[in-house]
Protein backbone atom coordinates (compact mmCIF):
# COMPACT_ATOMS: atom_id res chain seq x y z
CA UNK A 1 0.00 0.00 0.00
CA UNK A 2 2.67 2.26 0.91
CA UNK A 3 4.20 2.01 -2.95
CA UNK A 4 0.58 2.71 -4.32
CA UNK A 5 0.25 6.43 -1.93
CA UNK A 6 4.23 7.22 -3.22
CA UNK A 7 3.24 7.08 -6.48
CA UNK A 8 0.19 9.34 -6.40
CA UNK A 9 2.00 11.49 -4.20
CA UNK A 10 5.36 11.49 -6.56
CA UNK A 11 2.96 12.07 -9.85
CA UNK A 12 1.64 14.75 -7.01
CA UNK A 13 4.93 16.77 -6.66
CA UNK A 14 5.21 16.43 -10.40
CA UNK A 15 2.03 17.03 -12.01
CA UNK A 16 1.41 19.92 -9.12
CA UNK A 17 4.49 21.09 -10.35
CA UNK A 18 6.18 21.19 -7.16
CA UNK A 19 8.97 18.68 -8.00
CA UNK A 20 9.78 21.53 -11.04
CA UNK A 21 9.58 24.98 -8.21
CA UNK A 22 11.70 23.15 -5.63
CA UNK A 23 14.42 21.64 -8.41
CA UNK A 24 14.57 25.52 -10.24
CA UNK A 25 15.12 27.29 -6.72
CA UNK A 26 17.60 24.78 -5.86
CA UNK A 27 19.42 24.21 -9.01
CA UNK A 28 19.36 28.19 -9.53
CA UNK A 29 21.15 28.41 -6.03
CA UNK A 30 23.06 26.03 -6.46
CA UNK A 31 24.78 27.63 -9.77
CA UNK A 32 24.90 30.96 -8.71
CA UNK A 33 26.48 30.38 -5.12
CA UNK A 34 30.25 29.72 -6.33
CA UNK A 35 29.46 32.57 -9.31
CA UNK A 36 28.44 34.73 -6.02
CA UNK A 37 31.21 33.83 -3.76
CA UNK A 38 33.49 34.31 -7.18
CA UNK A 39 32.18 38.21 -8.06
CA UNK A 40 31.88 39.38 -4.26
CA UNK A 41 34.92 41.53 -4.28
CA UNK A 42 33.79 42.88 -7.90
CA UNK A 43 29.69 43.19 -6.37
CA UNK A 44 31.72 45.80 -3.92
CA UNK A 45 34.41 47.51 -6.16
CA UNK A 46 30.58 48.41 -7.77
CA UNK A 47 30.26 50.14 -4.75
CA UNK A 48 31.02 54.05 -3.25
CA UNK A 49 34.53 53.27 -2.00
CA UNK A 50 34.21 50.05 -2.47
CA UNK A 51 37.55 49.40 -3.70
CA UNK A 52 39.26 50.31 -0.13
CA UNK A 53 36.33 47.52 1.72
CA UNK A 54 37.17 45.16 -1.50
CA UNK A 55 41.08 45.36 -0.64
CA UNK A 56 39.86 43.91 2.96
CA UNK A 57 38.14 41.18 1.49
CA UNK A 58 40.74 38.05 1.45
CA UNK A 59 40.79 36.79 -2.10
CA UNK A 60 37.53 34.35 -2.69
CA UNK A 61 38.31 30.82 -1.94
CA UNK A 62 36.66 27.38 -1.91
CA UNK A 63 35.63 27.36 1.52
CA UNK A 64 34.10 30.78 0.26
CA UNK A 65 31.71 28.69 -2.65
CA UNK A 66 30.94 25.94 -0.44
CA UNK A 67 29.77 28.44 2.73
CA UNK A 68 27.74 30.89 -0.03
CA UNK A 69 26.36 26.64 -1.38
CA UNK A 70 25.11 25.39 1.96
CA UNK A 71 24.25 29.10 3.37
CA UNK A 72 21.53 29.49 0.30
CA UNK A 73 20.41 25.67 -0.35
CA UNK A 74 20.29 25.35 3.45
CA UNK A 75 17.92 28.60 3.94
CA UNK A 76 15.65 27.83 1.54
CA UNK A 77 15.58 24.22 1.39
CA UNK A 78 13.95 24.61 4.99
CA UNK A 79 11.78 26.93 4.02
CA UNK A 80 10.43 24.50 0.74
CA UNK A 81 10.39 21.82 3.00
CA UNK A 82 7.64 23.41 5.67
CA UNK A 83 6.40 24.90 2.47
CA UNK A 84 5.67 21.78 0.78
CA UNK A 85 5.11 19.79 3.83
CA UNK A 86 2.58 22.00 5.30
CA UNK A 87 -0.80 21.22 3.46
CA UNK A 88 -0.22 17.80 2.66
CA UNK A 89 -2.31 16.04 5.29
CA UNK A 90 -4.31 19.10 7.01
CA UNK A 91 -5.53 19.91 3.11
CA UNK A 92 -6.34 16.98 2.50
CA UNK A 93 -8.78 16.38 5.38
CA UNK A 94 -10.31 19.86 5.36
CA UNK A 95 -11.44 19.30 1.43
CA UNK A 96 -12.42 15.65 1.96
CA UNK A 97 -10.20 13.93 0.07
CA UNK A 98 -8.26 12.11 2.61
CA UNK A 99 -12.07 10.95 3.64
CA UNK A 100 -12.43 9.17 0.27
CA UNK A 101 -9.35 7.52 0.11
CA UNK A 102 -8.92 6.46 3.47
CA UNK A 103 -12.42 4.62 3.76
CA UNK A 104 -10.82 2.41 1.09
CA UNK A 105 -7.98 -0.49 2.52
CA UNK A 106 -5.38 2.47 2.69
CA UNK A 107 -3.35 2.76 6.01
CA UNK A 108 -3.17 5.97 7.40
CA UNK A 109 0.87 4.87 8.03
CA UNK A 110 0.65 4.26 4.20
CA UNK A 111 -1.26 7.36 3.48
CA UNK A 112 1.17 9.54 5.60
CA UNK A 113 4.93 7.82 4.81
CA UNK A 114 3.53 7.83 1.31
CA UNK A 115 3.77 12.12 1.12
CA UNK A 116 6.81 11.65 3.39
CA UNK A 117 8.60 9.78 0.67
CA UNK A 118 7.46 11.70 -1.92
CA UNK A 119 8.52 15.41 -0.87
CA UNK A 120 12.12 13.62 0.18
CA UNK A 121 12.19 12.11 -3.19
CA UNK A 122 11.74 15.51 -4.56
CA UNK A 123 13.92 17.12 -2.78
CA UNK A 124 16.71 14.04 -3.55
CA UNK A 125 16.30 14.95 -6.94
CA UNK A 126 16.24 18.74 -6.62
CA UNK A 127 19.37 18.71 -4.39
CA UNK A 128 21.43 16.05 -6.71
CA UNK A 129 20.71 18.44 -9.56
CA UNK A 130 21.69 21.87 -8.01
CA UNK A 131 24.75 19.58 -5.99
CA UNK A 132 25.58 18.83 -9.91
CA UNK A 133 25.72 22.75 -11.57
CA UNK A 134 27.93 24.08 -8.02
CA UNK A 135 30.32 21.15 -8.31
CA UNK A 136 30.77 21.90 -12.40
CA UNK A 137 30.39 25.58 -11.79
CA UNK A 138 32.80 25.47 -8.36
CA UNK A 139 35.54 23.31 -10.35
CA UNK A 140 35.00 26.00 -13.13
CA UNK A 141 35.59 28.95 -11.04
CA UNK A 142 37.85 27.54 -8.20
CA UNK A 143 39.05 23.95 -7.99
CA UNK A 144 37.85 19.96 -7.71
CA UNK A 145 36.30 19.61 -4.06
CA UNK A 146 36.44 16.05 -3.20
CA UNK A 147 33.63 14.48 -4.95
CA UNK A 148 33.12 11.78 -1.43
CA UNK A 149 33.12 15.00 0.40
CA UNK A 150 30.62 16.88 -2.19
CA UNK A 151 28.26 14.50 -2.46
CA UNK A 152 28.12 13.64 1.57
CA UNK A 153 27.33 17.46 2.39
CA UNK A 154 24.31 17.23 -0.53
CA UNK A 155 23.22 14.12 1.40
CA UNK A 156 23.38 15.86 4.58
CA UNK A 157 22.24 19.21 3.26
CA UNK A 158 18.79 16.99 2.40
CA UNK A 159 18.65 15.10 5.81
CA UNK A 160 18.74 18.78 6.98
CA UNK A 161 15.71 19.58 5.38
CA UNK A 162 13.68 16.41 5.84
CA UNK A 163 13.81 16.94 9.39
CA UNK A 164 11.66 19.87 8.89
CA UNK A 165 9.29 17.87 6.65
CA UNK A 166 8.94 15.40 8.88
CA UNK A 167 8.12 18.21 11.97
CA UNK A 168 5.61 20.00 9.56
CA UNK A 169 3.81 16.86 7.96
CA UNK A 170 3.58 15.45 11.57
CA UNK A 171 1.97 18.91 12.37
CA UNK A 172 -0.09 18.69 9.34
CA UNK A 173 -1.14 15.38 10.95
CA UNK A 174 -2.13 16.41 13.86
CA UNK A 175 -3.74 20.21 12.91
CA UNK A 176 -7.16 20.22 10.67
CA UNK A 177 -5.86 23.80 8.65
CA UNK A 178 -2.34 23.81 6.83
CA UNK A 179 -1.91 27.66 8.78
CA UNK A 180 -1.29 25.86 11.64
CA UNK A 181 0.98 23.15 10.35
CA UNK A 182 3.01 25.81 8.74
CA UNK A 183 3.11 27.73 12.34
CA UNK A 184 4.30 24.36 14.00
CA UNK A 185 7.16 23.74 11.45
CA UNK A 186 8.16 28.24 11.92
CA UNK A 187 8.13 26.82 14.88
CA UNK A 188 9.93 24.10 15.07
CA UNK A 189 12.78 25.85 13.06
CA UNK A 190 12.77 29.03 15.32
CA UNK A 191 13.62 26.56 18.29
CA UNK A 192 16.11 24.22 16.59
CA UNK A 193 17.75 27.67 15.27
CA UNK A 194 18.00 29.00 18.51
CA UNK A 195 18.84 25.97 19.97
CA UNK A 196 21.52 25.48 17.67
CA UNK A 197 23.59 28.66 18.70
CA UNK A 198 23.80 27.53 21.81
CA UNK A 199 27.47 25.82 22.72
CA UNK A 200 26.47 22.93 24.73
CA UNK A 201 24.06 21.70 22.83
CA UNK A 202 24.16 23.24 19.12
CA UNK A 203 26.58 20.67 17.71
CA UNK A 204 24.34 17.73 18.92
CA UNK A 205 21.40 18.82 17.31
CA UNK A 206 20.70 18.47 12.82
CA UNK A 207 21.54 22.04 11.99
CA UNK A 208 25.33 20.44 12.94
CA UNK A 209 25.27 18.73 10.05
CA UNK A 210 25.63 21.92 7.60
CA UNK A 211 29.04 22.35 9.31
CA UNK A 212 30.05 18.56 8.86
CA UNK A 213 29.25 18.44 5.41
CA UNK A 214 30.75 21.82 4.41
CA UNK A 215 34.24 20.42 6.64
CA UNK A 216 33.62 17.53 3.92
CA UNK A 217 33.50 19.67 0.96
CA UNK A 218 36.93 21.10 2.19
CA UNK A 219 38.32 17.80 2.88
CA UNK A 220 37.68 17.29 6.76
CA UNK A 221 37.31 14.92 8.40
CA UNK A 222 35.74 15.73 11.71
CA UNK A 223 32.48 13.73 12.13
CA UNK A 224 29.06 14.64 13.68
CA UNK A 225 27.61 11.24 14.88
CA UNK A 226 25.22 12.82 17.81
CA UNK A 227 23.83 15.57 14.97
CA UNK A 228 22.75 12.92 12.77
CA UNK A 229 21.62 10.66 15.06
CA UNK A 230 19.44 13.54 16.69
CA UNK A 231 18.20 14.89 12.84
CA UNK A 232 17.16 10.42 12.24
CA UNK A 233 15.24 10.87 15.39
CA UNK A 234 13.74 13.84 14.40
CA UNK A 235 12.45 12.81 11.20
CA UNK A 236 11.34 9.33 12.64
CA UNK A 237 9.75 10.70 15.97
CA UNK A 238 7.59 13.67 14.59
CA UNK A 239 6.55 10.92 11.75
CA UNK A 240 5.88 8.38 14.25
CA UNK A 241 3.74 11.21 16.35
CA UNK A 242 2.18 12.05 13.83
CA UNK A 243 0.87 9.04 12.62
CA UNK A 244 -0.46 8.15 16.36
CA UNK A 245 -2.40 10.95 15.86
CA UNK A 246 -3.99 10.73 12.60
CA UNK A 247 -5.10 7.32 13.72
CA UNK A 248 -7.00 8.24 15.90
CA UNK A 249 -8.52 10.46 14.17
CA UNK A 250 -12.62 11.14 13.20
CA UNK A 251 -12.68 11.71 9.44
CA UNK B 1 -27.90 -12.29 6.65
CA UNK B 2 -29.04 -8.58 7.48
CA UNK B 3 -26.19 -5.96 5.60
CA UNK B 4 -26.59 -3.65 8.20
CA UNK B 5 -27.50 -4.25 12.18
CA UNK B 6 -27.14 -0.91 14.29
CA UNK B 7 -27.47 -1.65 18.24
CA UNK B 8 -28.30 1.16 20.58
CA UNK B 9 -25.63 3.51 18.63
CA UNK B 10 -24.80 6.57 20.28
CA UNK B 11 -22.37 9.43 19.27
CA UNK B 12 -21.88 12.43 21.23
CA UNK B 13 -20.21 15.80 20.67
CA UNK B 14 -19.38 17.48 23.80
CA UNK B 15 -22.64 18.18 25.22
CA UNK B 16 -24.60 17.40 21.67
CA UNK B 17 -25.94 13.86 21.48
CA UNK B 18 -25.51 13.23 17.57
CA UNK B 19 -27.28 9.39 17.66
CA UNK B 20 -29.04 8.10 21.13
CA UNK B 21 -29.20 4.59 21.11
CA UNK B 22 -29.67 3.94 17.35
CA UNK B 23 -31.28 1.03 16.78
CA UNK B 24 -31.96 0.17 12.77
CA UNK B 25 -31.48 -2.99 10.51
CA UNK B 26 -31.12 -2.94 6.82
CA UNK B 27 -32.11 -6.23 4.68
CA UNK B 28 -29.65 -7.85 2.45
CA UNK B 29 -29.73 -6.14 -1.57
CA UNK B 30 -32.66 -3.73 -0.04
CA UNK B 31 -32.38 -0.01 -1.46
CA UNK B 32 -32.48 1.60 2.08
CA UNK B 33 -33.94 4.76 2.38
CA UNK B 34 -32.56 6.61 5.50
CA UNK B 35 -34.90 9.45 6.04
CA UNK B 36 -34.54 12.46 8.02
CA UNK B 37 -34.83 16.59 8.81
CA UNK B 38 -31.06 18.09 8.81
CA UNK B 39 -29.30 17.76 11.75
CA UNK B 40 -30.82 14.57 12.62
CA UNK B 41 -27.89 12.17 12.50
CA UNK B 42 -27.72 10.88 9.21
CA UNK B 43 -24.10 11.63 8.00
CA UNK B 44 -22.94 10.53 11.66
CA UNK B 45 -24.44 7.24 11.15
CA UNK B 46 -23.05 6.93 7.92
CA UNK B 47 -19.23 8.21 9.30
CA UNK B 48 -19.67 5.38 12.04
CA UNK B 49 -20.96 2.49 9.79
CA UNK B 50 -17.97 3.32 7.45
CA UNK B 51 -15.14 3.59 10.01
CA UNK B 52 -14.56 7.66 9.28
CA UNK B 53 -15.89 7.94 13.26
CA UNK B 54 -16.35 5.91 16.43
CA UNK B 55 -19.51 5.77 17.93
CA UNK B 56 -19.46 6.61 21.80
CA UNK B 57 -21.19 3.48 23.03
CA UNK B 58 -23.43 1.00 21.01
CA UNK B 59 -23.01 -2.48 18.26
CA UNK B 60 -23.07 -2.04 14.53
CA UNK B 61 -22.03 -4.98 11.87
CA UNK B 62 -21.91 -4.30 8.41
CA UNK B 63 -21.84 -7.09 6.16
CA UNK B 64 -21.33 -9.56 9.14
CA UNK B 65 -18.53 -7.37 9.96
CA UNK B 66 -18.29 -6.07 13.63
CA UNK B 67 -17.57 -2.45 13.27
CA UNK B 68 -15.18 -2.74 16.57
CA UNK B 69 -12.58 -5.69 15.53
CA UNK B 70 -11.34 -4.90 12.04
CA UNK B 71 -11.36 -1.90 10.13
CA UNK B 72 -9.13 -3.41 6.91
CA UNK B 73 -11.57 -5.85 6.18
CA UNK B 74 -14.93 -3.29 6.55
CA UNK B 75 -13.00 -1.03 4.06
CA UNK B 76 -13.03 -4.06 1.38
CA UNK B 77 -16.86 -4.85 1.77
CA UNK B 78 -18.37 -1.30 1.38
CA UNK B 79 -18.33 1.41 -0.81
CA UNK B 80 -18.62 5.45 0.10
CA UNK B 81 -19.98 8.33 -1.86
CA UNK B 82 -20.67 11.42 0.38
CA UNK B 83 -22.60 14.34 0.24
CA UNK B 84 -19.99 16.58 -1.58
CA UNK B 85 -17.31 13.91 -3.20
CA UNK B 86 -13.61 15.86 -3.48
CA UNK B 87 -11.13 14.30 -5.70
CA UNK B 88 -7.78 15.48 -6.43
CA UNK B 89 -8.38 18.27 -9.56
CA UNK B 90 -5.46 17.65 -11.15
CA UNK B 91 -6.05 13.92 -12.00
CA UNK B 92 -8.36 12.54 -14.87
CA UNK B 93 -11.08 10.53 -13.51
CA UNK B 94 -9.66 7.54 -15.51
CA UNK B 95 -6.24 7.86 -13.33
CA UNK B 96 -8.60 8.58 -10.03
CA UNK B 97 -10.53 4.78 -10.76
CA UNK B 98 -6.89 3.21 -11.61
CA UNK B 99 -5.84 4.20 -8.52
CA UNK B 100 -8.75 3.66 -6.39
CA UNK B 101 -8.18 0.19 -8.39
CA UNK B 102 -4.74 0.24 -7.28
CA UNK B 103 -5.59 0.56 -3.35
CA UNK B 104 -7.77 -2.38 -4.11
CA UNK B 105 -5.02 -4.44 -5.15
CA UNK B 106 -6.51 -4.89 -8.30
CA UNK B 107 -4.15 -6.38 -11.05
CA UNK B 108 -3.27 -4.53 -14.02
CA UNK B 109 -5.94 -5.81 -16.80
CA UNK B 110 -8.30 -6.32 -14.17
CA UNK B 111 -8.15 -2.52 -12.80
CA UNK B 112 -8.71 -1.31 -17.17
CA UNK B 113 -11.34 -3.20 -17.15
CA UNK B 114 -12.87 -2.13 -14.27
CA UNK B 115 -12.63 1.43 -15.01
CA UNK B 116 -13.47 1.10 -18.35
CA UNK B 117 -16.96 -0.63 -17.32
CA UNK B 118 -17.34 2.29 -14.59
CA UNK B 119 -16.82 5.44 -16.74
CA UNK B 120 -19.40 3.82 -19.25
CA UNK B 121 -22.00 2.76 -16.43
CA UNK B 122 -21.84 6.30 -15.16
CA UNK B 123 -21.79 7.84 -18.09
CA UNK B 124 -18.27 9.80 -17.92
CA UNK B 125 -16.46 7.97 -20.96
CA UNK B 126 -15.88 10.87 -23.18
CA UNK B 127 -14.51 12.97 -20.66
CA UNK B 128 -12.16 10.11 -18.85
CA UNK B 129 -9.48 12.36 -19.81
CA UNK B 130 -9.92 15.49 -18.85
CA UNK B 131 -9.06 17.02 -15.84
CA UNK B 132 -11.54 16.60 -12.07
CA UNK B 133 -11.01 20.25 -11.32
CA UNK B 134 -12.64 21.32 -14.30
CA UNK B 135 -15.73 19.14 -14.07
CA UNK B 136 -19.51 19.98 -12.69
CA UNK B 137 -21.06 18.71 -9.47
CA UNK B 138 -23.10 16.41 -11.13
CA UNK B 139 -20.07 15.27 -12.90
CA UNK B 140 -18.30 14.98 -9.87
CA UNK B 141 -21.52 13.23 -8.34
CA UNK B 142 -20.76 10.31 -11.18
CA UNK B 143 -17.49 9.67 -10.80
CA UNK B 144 -17.99 9.74 -6.76
CA UNK B 145 -20.52 6.71 -7.64
CA UNK B 146 -17.87 5.32 -9.93
CA UNK B 147 -15.14 5.42 -7.27
CA UNK B 148 -17.50 3.83 -4.58
CA UNK B 149 -18.21 0.72 -7.35
CA UNK B 150 -14.45 0.04 -8.01
CA UNK B 151 -14.57 -3.25 -5.32
CA UNK B 152 -18.01 -4.34 -5.99
CA UNK B 153 -19.01 -3.58 -2.46
CA UNK B 154 -21.43 -5.56 -0.74
CA UNK B 155 -22.87 -2.60 0.82
CA UNK B 156 -22.99 0.78 -0.58
CA UNK B 157 -23.40 4.15 1.24
CA UNK B 158 -24.67 7.01 0.14
CA UNK B 159 -24.95 10.21 1.78
CA UNK B 160 -27.10 12.65 0.12
CA UNK B 161 -26.47 11.46 -3.01
CA UNK B 162 -28.26 14.00 -4.55
CA UNK B 163 -29.14 17.12 -2.79
CA UNK B 164 -26.95 19.28 -4.26
CA UNK B 165 -27.99 18.55 -7.78
CA UNK B 166 -29.92 20.03 -10.49
CA UNK B 167 -33.43 18.19 -11.39
CA UNK B 168 -31.83 16.82 -14.19
CA UNK B 169 -28.46 15.62 -11.85
CA UNK B 170 -30.85 14.38 -9.59
CA UNK B 171 -32.44 12.04 -12.03
CA UNK B 172 -29.32 10.87 -13.62
CA UNK B 173 -27.90 10.04 -9.85
CA UNK B 174 -30.97 7.84 -8.79
CA UNK B 175 -31.60 6.00 -12.08
CA UNK B 176 -28.01 4.65 -11.71
CA UNK B 177 -28.85 3.96 -7.95
CA UNK B 178 -31.92 2.11 -9.36
CA UNK B 179 -29.72 0.51 -11.89
CA UNK B 180 -27.86 -1.06 -8.84
CA UNK B 181 -30.88 -3.22 -7.33
CA UNK B 182 -30.03 -6.40 -6.53
CA UNK B 183 -26.50 -6.30 -7.08
CA UNK B 184 -25.72 -4.20 -4.07
CA UNK B 185 -27.54 -3.33 -0.56
CA UNK B 186 -27.37 0.65 -0.73
CA UNK B 187 -27.86 2.38 2.18
CA UNK B 188 -29.08 5.97 1.38
CA UNK B 189 -29.49 8.94 3.47
CA UNK B 190 -31.17 11.82 2.52
CA UNK B 191 -33.98 14.72 3.57
CA UNK B 192 -35.73 14.54 0.18
CA UNK B 193 -38.51 12.81 0.11
CA UNK B 194 -39.28 12.32 -3.59
CA UNK B 195 -35.86 10.71 -3.86
CA UNK B 196 -36.39 8.28 -1.32
CA UNK B 197 -40.30 7.33 -2.86
CA UNK B 198 -38.32 7.30 -6.35
CA UNK B 199 -35.79 4.11 -5.82
CA UNK B 200 -36.34 2.98 -2.03
CA UNK B 201 -37.82 -0.39 -1.42
CA UNK B 202 -37.06 -0.07 2.71
CA UNK B 203 -37.17 3.32 4.61
CA UNK B 204 -36.11 4.40 8.41
CA UNK B 205 -36.77 7.37 9.58
CA UNK B 206 -34.29 9.17 11.91
CA UNK B 207 -35.22 12.33 14.08
CA UNK B 208 -33.12 13.55 16.78
CA UNK B 209 -30.48 10.80 16.59
CA UNK B 210 -33.36 8.15 17.03
CA UNK B 211 -35.27 5.39 14.61
CA UNK B 212 -38.67 6.43 15.16
CA UNK B 213 -39.50 3.33 12.53
CA UNK B 214 -38.32 1.00 9.60
CA UNK B 215 -40.15 -0.52 7.61
CA UNK B 216 -40.65 -1.80 3.74
CA UNK B 217 -41.88 1.66 2.18
CA UNK B 218 -45.52 -0.23 1.07
CA UNK B 219 -45.87 -1.33 4.70
CA UNK B 220 -45.22 2.50 5.88
CA UNK B 221 -47.23 3.83 4.14
CA UNK B 222 -50.33 1.45 4.61
CA UNK B 223 -49.15 1.10 8.53
CA UNK B 224 -49.70 5.27 8.26
CA UNK B 225 -52.47 5.49 6.06
CA UNK B 226 -54.60 7.67 7.57
CA UNK B 227 -56.86 9.32 5.28
CA UNK B 228 -58.09 12.94 4.25
CA UNK B 229 -60.31 15.34 2.22
CA UNK B 230 -58.22 17.42 -0.20
CA UNK B 231 -60.10 20.86 -0.79
CA UNK B 232 -59.03 23.91 -3.24
CA UNK B 233 -60.09 27.10 -3.28
CA UNK B 234 -59.57 30.02 -5.49
CA UNK B 235 -56.18 31.75 -4.32
CA UNK B 236 -58.18 34.68 -3.60
CA UNK B 237 -59.76 32.78 -1.20
CA UNK B 238 -56.89 31.40 0.43
CA UNK B 239 -57.99 33.15 4.05
CA UNK B 240 -61.15 32.80 3.77
CA UNK B 241 -60.18 28.91 3.54
CA UNK B 242 -57.81 29.48 6.74
CA UNK B 243 -60.49 30.55 8.72
CA UNK B 244 -63.02 28.00 7.53
CA UNK B 245 -60.22 25.52 8.88
CA UNK B 246 -59.53 26.96 11.82
CA UNK B 247 -63.25 27.14 12.53
CA UNK B 248 -63.77 23.15 12.26
CA UNK B 249 -62.00 23.69 15.57
CA UNK B 250 -61.94 19.98 17.36
CA UNK B 251 -64.51 18.57 15.16
CA UNK B 252 -65.00 14.83 15.79
CA UNK B 253 -64.65 13.31 12.95
CA UNK B 254 -61.51 15.58 12.17
CA UNK B 255 -57.96 13.86 13.39
CA UNK B 256 -56.12 17.13 11.82
CA UNK B 257 -55.47 20.31 9.67
CA UNK B 258 -53.07 21.47 7.44
CA UNK B 259 -52.88 24.26 5.15
CA UNK B 260 -50.89 24.96 1.89
CA UNK B 261 -52.30 28.41 0.47
CA UNK B 262 -55.33 27.75 -0.73
CA UNK B 263 -55.34 24.24 -0.38
CA UNK B 264 -56.41 22.54 2.78
CA UNK B 265 -55.81 18.74 3.86
CA UNK B 266 -58.47 17.34 6.38
CA UNK B 267 -56.80 14.13 8.28
CA UNK B 268 -60.35 12.17 9.08
CA UNK B 269 -60.61 8.84 11.01
CA UNK B 270 -63.46 7.12 8.90
CA UNK B 271 -64.23 8.42 5.17
CA UNK B 272 -68.01 7.65 4.90
CA UNK B 273 -68.73 9.56 8.01
CA UNK B 274 -66.44 12.23 7.83
CA UNK B 275 -67.92 12.86 4.10
CA UNK B 276 -71.07 13.80 4.48
CA UNK B 277 -69.97 16.15 7.80
CA UNK B 278 -67.16 17.96 5.64
CA UNK B 279 -69.63 18.86 2.81
CA UNK B 280 -71.86 20.25 4.81
CA UNK B 281 -69.34 22.28 6.49
CA UNK B 282 -68.87 23.39 3.03
CA UNK B 283 -71.68 23.99 1.56
CA UNK B 284 -72.48 25.84 5.07
CA UNK B 285 -69.05 28.29 4.89
CA UNK B 286 -70.50 29.56 1.14
CA UNK B 287 -66.63 28.61 -0.58
CA UNK B 288 -66.09 28.55 -4.14
CA UNK B 289 -64.69 24.87 -4.27
CA UNK B 290 -62.65 24.68 -7.16
CA UNK B 291 -61.54 20.85 -5.94
CA UNK B 292 -62.67 18.19 -3.68
CA UNK B 293 -61.22 14.47 -3.18
CA UNK B 294 -60.36 11.67 -0.97
CA UNK B 295 -56.22 11.09 -0.99
CA UNK B 296 -54.02 8.61 0.34
CA UNK B 297 -51.42 10.21 2.46
CA UNK B 298 -48.10 10.29 1.33
CA UNK B 299 -44.37 9.55 2.36
CA UNK B 300 -44.27 13.39 3.06
CA UNK B 301 -47.73 13.38 4.82
CA UNK B 302 -46.28 10.58 7.32
CA UNK B 303 -42.26 11.71 7.28
CA UNK B 304 -44.04 15.43 8.72
CA UNK B 305 -46.38 13.73 11.35
CA UNK B 306 -43.58 11.44 12.65
CA UNK B 307 -41.21 13.97 13.07
CA UNK B 308 -43.54 16.47 14.44
CA UNK B 309 -44.73 13.68 16.83
CA UNK B 310 -41.21 13.53 17.91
Amino acid sequence: MFLVSLRKEFLEQWRSRRLLIVAVVFVLFGLSSPLLAKMMPEFFRLMPQGDQIAKLIPPPSLADAVGQYVKNLSQFGILLAILLAMGAVSQEKERGTAALILVKPMTRGAFLLGKFAAISLSFLIAVALAGLGAYYYTVLLFEAPPLGGWVALNLLLVLVCLVYVAITLCFSAIARSQVAAAAGGFGAMLILSLAGSLPAIGSRLPHELINWGSRLALGGSQASWTALAAALLLVVLPLGLGWLSFSRQEL
Amino acid sequence: MDAIRCDGLTKTFGEVRALDGLTLTVPEGSIYGFLGPNGAGKTTTIRILTGLARASSGQARVDGVDLAQDGADLARRIGYLPEEPAFYGWMSPIEYLDYIGRIFDLDAEERRRRVSELLELVGLTDVSKRRIAGFSRGMRQRLGLAQALVNRPHVLFLDEPASALDPAGRREVLEMVEGLRGSVTVFMSTHILADVERVCDTIGIIARGRLITEAPRQELLSRYAVPAYEVETHPENAAALAAWAAALGDASWLQGVSLDGHRCRLQVADVERAGPLLMAALAQSGLPVVRYQVVRPSLEDIFLRLVNQE
